[in-house]
This record gives C-alpha cells, structure tokens and sequence, in this order.
C-alpha cells in the first residue's frame, strides 16, 4: 500500500503516518519542508488535516461501538471505553472479534480492541495488540497471567497518564515496567505521585479507579486560535481573523446552550524566526454580561485586539479563548444592560439556521471579510466525502 | 407556536403559522395530523454505515443508473450474489452487479455494450458495499 501522511493544521509538518510511511522514515511532527524529497522518492501520499470528514467517520465508529453496548464513553476523536461489566455471560473474546469486524465493514476503518478489568490495563491491553497482535488487533486479559504478561510487556513511560517526569523519576528509582510497579509501595507512591499515581497504581492491580464518563465534562475553556497561512503584517487582516474566531467560539457556544463571562484574546510573531523582531501580547476581558451572541463576541474582541495591537511586526498567530462559561439558562443580566439581548437572540437563531442549511459562514458580520488572506494553508485537502453533497466520491461505470 | 421567517430580522417578524387559528371552527384534521414523511428514515436503514456516492457513465443503464444518478451504499449489508455493489478493482472504484456462480465470480454490467469482468485471481479485488437505493433527478433524463 502507499504510504501516506496527514498535515498539522496549516500544512506545518505530519502529524499521522500510516505503517508504510513510518518505514519511509518519517518521523512523528517532522515538519514538512524537511520531508519533501522522502515523498517524492517514496510517492508518499500527502493530506491537509480534514476534520469535518474526521469528526463525521469519529461519529460513526462511536455510533456503531454504541450499538454494542449502552454504557460507552467517547474519549477522543479516535478512542473510546465501552463497559462489559455487566455483561458477564458474554464470551469477551468472541465480542471483542465482531465488533471489530463489524465496525471494519460499516465504516472501513480498521480498530484495535483492548478488553481488561479497569480502563488502565485496557489501555494497554490495546497498545499491545496494535505491536504484537496484529492479525485479530484485539487482547484480551482474561486472567492475571495475561495481565502480568502485557505489565511486564509494557515500560513504564508507556503507561496512560504516565508523563515525561514522572517517566524519570521512576526509573530513577528502579521500575522499569509496569510489572515493577504493581509491586511498588504505596506510601512511596502517594509521597511522590500523589492520589493520581496511587489511582493508578491500583488500576494495574485490576481495582477500578477511573471514573466512567458517559458524557464529557462541560468544557472550561473554550479556544480558536490558529497559525495564519503566511505572516501577516496589517491591523485590518487581524481585525479579520480575531473576529472570525470569536465567530466561531460563539458558534461552539450556542451548540453547548452557554454562555461566557471571560474572554482572552492574544496576538503572537513567530517565535522560531529568531532574527526577526518578536512580540506576544494578550489581554483579558471580563465581560458586562456573560453572552454567546456573535456580534457581541465580535466587538469585545476587537476592543481586546486594539488594546494589544502594535504595528510593526509579523504576525503568525492569532487567538480567542473564552472562559468562565454557564448554561444559557442561568444567565444574570446586568442591571445597567443596554444590549437588546431577545433581538441577538432571534438574529442569531436566524444565522445559525441560514448556515445550517446554506453553508457555514455563508451569513456573516462583514468585518470577518471574504478574501481570508490570512487563511490557513491546506493545499493538500481531500474532499469532504461524508458531509458534502457536493464533494461526494465520484465513480465513473 | 410560532416558526420565525428567516428573512425578517430587522422590522417585524412574520409568523409562520402551524396552528390552526384559534378564532372559528377548529380543524377537524387537527387530531389526524401525522408527522412529515422524513427521507432520511425512508432511504436509509442504518446511517452510521451508508455513505452517498455519484455515479458516471453508461454501464449500468438498465439497472436503473444513469449517468449522475446518486446511489446510497449501505455497507452493513453483507454482499450476496446479484446484489449491485461498488466495488474496488485494482484500486479503482467501479459499480456493478455481482455475480457468484460456479463458472467463477463476475461484475456485471448492465449494458449490452459493455462486457462482463471475470474476476480472477491475481486481481485486487474487494466489495466495498452494497448499492441499497438509486436517487435519480427525473429532469436530467
């Protein structure tokens, strides 16, 4: 098969490799213009970041797993828990083959399956069937064999939740796998790694610790920021870009029903062009009444931007961050409020349905512009196969 | 009840009204009244498996594909004998009927001038999915 690689946002370096271009000789972040002549050797097969096709396959993996089984977490775009606990007349190992193989033939897209008694060991059940077990790409820990099989299988740096410190603190003091650490003492690892390292430990011990989470934590934080496609020097291709990510971190709101009170808005050069002038500059905003209207959203954050705003330089990046965020419904209006706040909301409703049906961004305040000079690079964009009527595979018969 | 014309923002909003108004004789088909037929649910069995692809080219006329028609590709179904699929063969997508019999494996068109493949076994070949609904636009042909 031809190897392929997939681009960070704005075309910067790979962030995905498949299995052929890994052997190529490409490496995890490699940036792009260093790869350039191992793709043209290898005929390497090379895509901008896509994450509307992404999102919509990410969906029908999930949607297929949750037919499985009604107790499932989605844990990121490509991962997901799903609980067999009660399901214990089920052959685990015979389940785990055919929702492999039914999510293989519903969506085309390959998966690894990890079964284990707490999410920890099942993390690295996965990790294990992806190096060794490719064929069937699912282990199963039945019992404590297998299980001390796959720990000692496993280096502790490899362990989920295990970061670059800690990594060197504990082969410092002699736990080279995960095995080692099972068999470590607790009080050393409450002293040293705190209740999290004690959570952890007990779930390689097979005792369940992780909390299941059916639905995602409502999110603290809220951000767009985005490297600009090439650097850019004028306050009016700022004013552009800073409002349309306030567009969309409104849009991101309304589809929560939230509304924030905090907003944070930063300009930043490159800071890896060493001979050029650098500058970074953020601002926080508390604002009058928390709100997700765009419009709203959109002049605080070009306060925010005149604020921060120095001429002078090249500009690589942009952001808008809100914070301090509340159900829609709780809103607490100001007493000296003079925003017409039904009309935004009817003018807003108004937008999101017109998009919705027309194309995103298709209504829009015109300071958010049309050129987008600005834009990100993604010369190397496959088409939106799943969501675009007018992007679909064509097949010629 | 009240649906907001979209392209009324600024002055007055016009009701678009899905009620009865309430002065007179109400509706006698008020107690009958179904919801909209929804395409999505009559076309298609099992979404987070049907994927929408567009067809060009002649070869499958008679089976009801014309060139531009729109087919929707159920891949939860598992592909039978005589069942219109879309197929990849030697890297490249094609549609067609497929044939398993004793004399071999086959994609069929369904077109007298086009010949039916024999697939053999050098060719990489796999069944992508199962063609499960054709949408034609009437006015194109």
């Amino acid at each position: 098969m031809k190897p392929v690689i997939v681009l960070s946002n704005n075309d910067g370096c790979a962030i995905a490799r498949s299995e052929e271009a890994k052997e190529a000789g490409i490496d995890m972040g490699m940036p792009f213009f260093l790869i350039e002549e191992i793709i043209r050797q290898h005929k390497v097969a090379v895509f901008s970041s896509n994450y509307t096709l992404y999102g919509d396959m990410s969906s029908r993996v999930m949607e297929t797993l949750g037919k499985f089984c009604p107790s499932i977490e989605h844990y990121s775009i490509d991962e997901a828990f799903l609980d067999f606990s009660e399901m214990k007349y089920e052959d685990l190992y015979q389940l785990g083959l055919r929702i492999r193989k039914t999510v293989t033939q519903h969506t085309g897209i390959p998966v690894t399956i990890g079964i284990a008694p707490t999410k920890t060991l099942a993390k690295m059940a996965n990790r294990y069937a992806k190096k060794t077990k490719k064929a069937s790409g699912m282990h199963y820990l039945k019992d404590q064999q297998l299980i001390d099989e796959v720990l000692e299988y496993t280096k502790v740096g490899d362990i989920w939740g295990i970061g670059k410190q800690y990594e060197k603190l504990l082969l410092r003091n002699g736990f080279k796998t995960a095995f080692d650490l099972t068999k470590a003492n607790d009080e050393w690892i409450r002293k040293n790694m705190s209740v999290v390292g004690q959570r952890m430990i007990n779930e390689l011990r097979g005792t369940p610790c992780i909390k299941w989470e059916d639905e995602p934590p409502p999110k603290k934080g809220i951000c767009t920021s985005r490297s600009f496609g090439k650097l850019v020097t004028s306050k009016q291709h700022l004013q552009e870009a800073i409002s349309n990510y306030a567009s969309t971190v409104s849009l991101k709101l309304r589809k929560q029903h939230c509304c924030a009170k905090q907003m944070h808005v930063f300009i930043q050069t490159n800071p890896f062009k060493t001979d050029e002038k650098q500058y970074f500059r953020s601002v926080d905003m508390q604002l009058p009444v928390a709100t997700n209207s765009a419009n709203e959203l959109i002049q605080h954050a070009l306060r925010g931007l005149d604020i921060i705003f120095l001429p002078g330089f090249k500009y690589l990046k942009a952001g808008v961050i809100v914070n301090d965020i509340i159900p829609e419904d709780q809103l607490q209006i100001g007493m000296f409020d003079t925003v017409d706040r039904d009309r935004n909301k009817i003018v807003m409703t108004t937008l999101d349905s017109v998009n919705k049906s027309f194309g995103r961004d298709l209504l829009r305040f015109a300071i958010q512009g049309y050129e987008k000079k600005w834009k990100l690079k993604a010369s190397y964009l496959s088409q939106r196969y799943t969501t675009n009527v007018n992007e679909l595979l064509s097949i010629k018969i | 009840m009240i649906g907001i014309g979209i392209f009324n923002i600024k002055s007055k909003v016009l009701p678009i009204i899905n009620t009865p108004i309430p002065a007179g004789f109400p509706s006698p088909a008020a107690d009958y009244i179904e919801e909209t037929i929804d395409l999505n649910h009559l076309l298609i069995k099992n979404p987070s498996a049907t994927f929408f692809v567009r067809v060009e080219g002649e070869s499958m006329i008679e089976a009801f594909i014309p060139p531009k028609a729109l087919l929707l590709v159920d891949k939860s179904i598992n592909a039978s004998s005589g069942h219109i699929v879309v197929a990849v063969l030697n890297g490249e997508f094609t549609v067609k009927r497929l044939l398993i019999t004793q004399a071999g494996t086959f994609l069929t068109p369904a077109n007298p001038k086009y010949k039916p493949i024999r697939i053999t076994e050098e060719m990489n070949f796999q069944v992508w999915g199962v063609v499960s609904k054709v949408i034609i636009d009437s006015l194109d042909i």
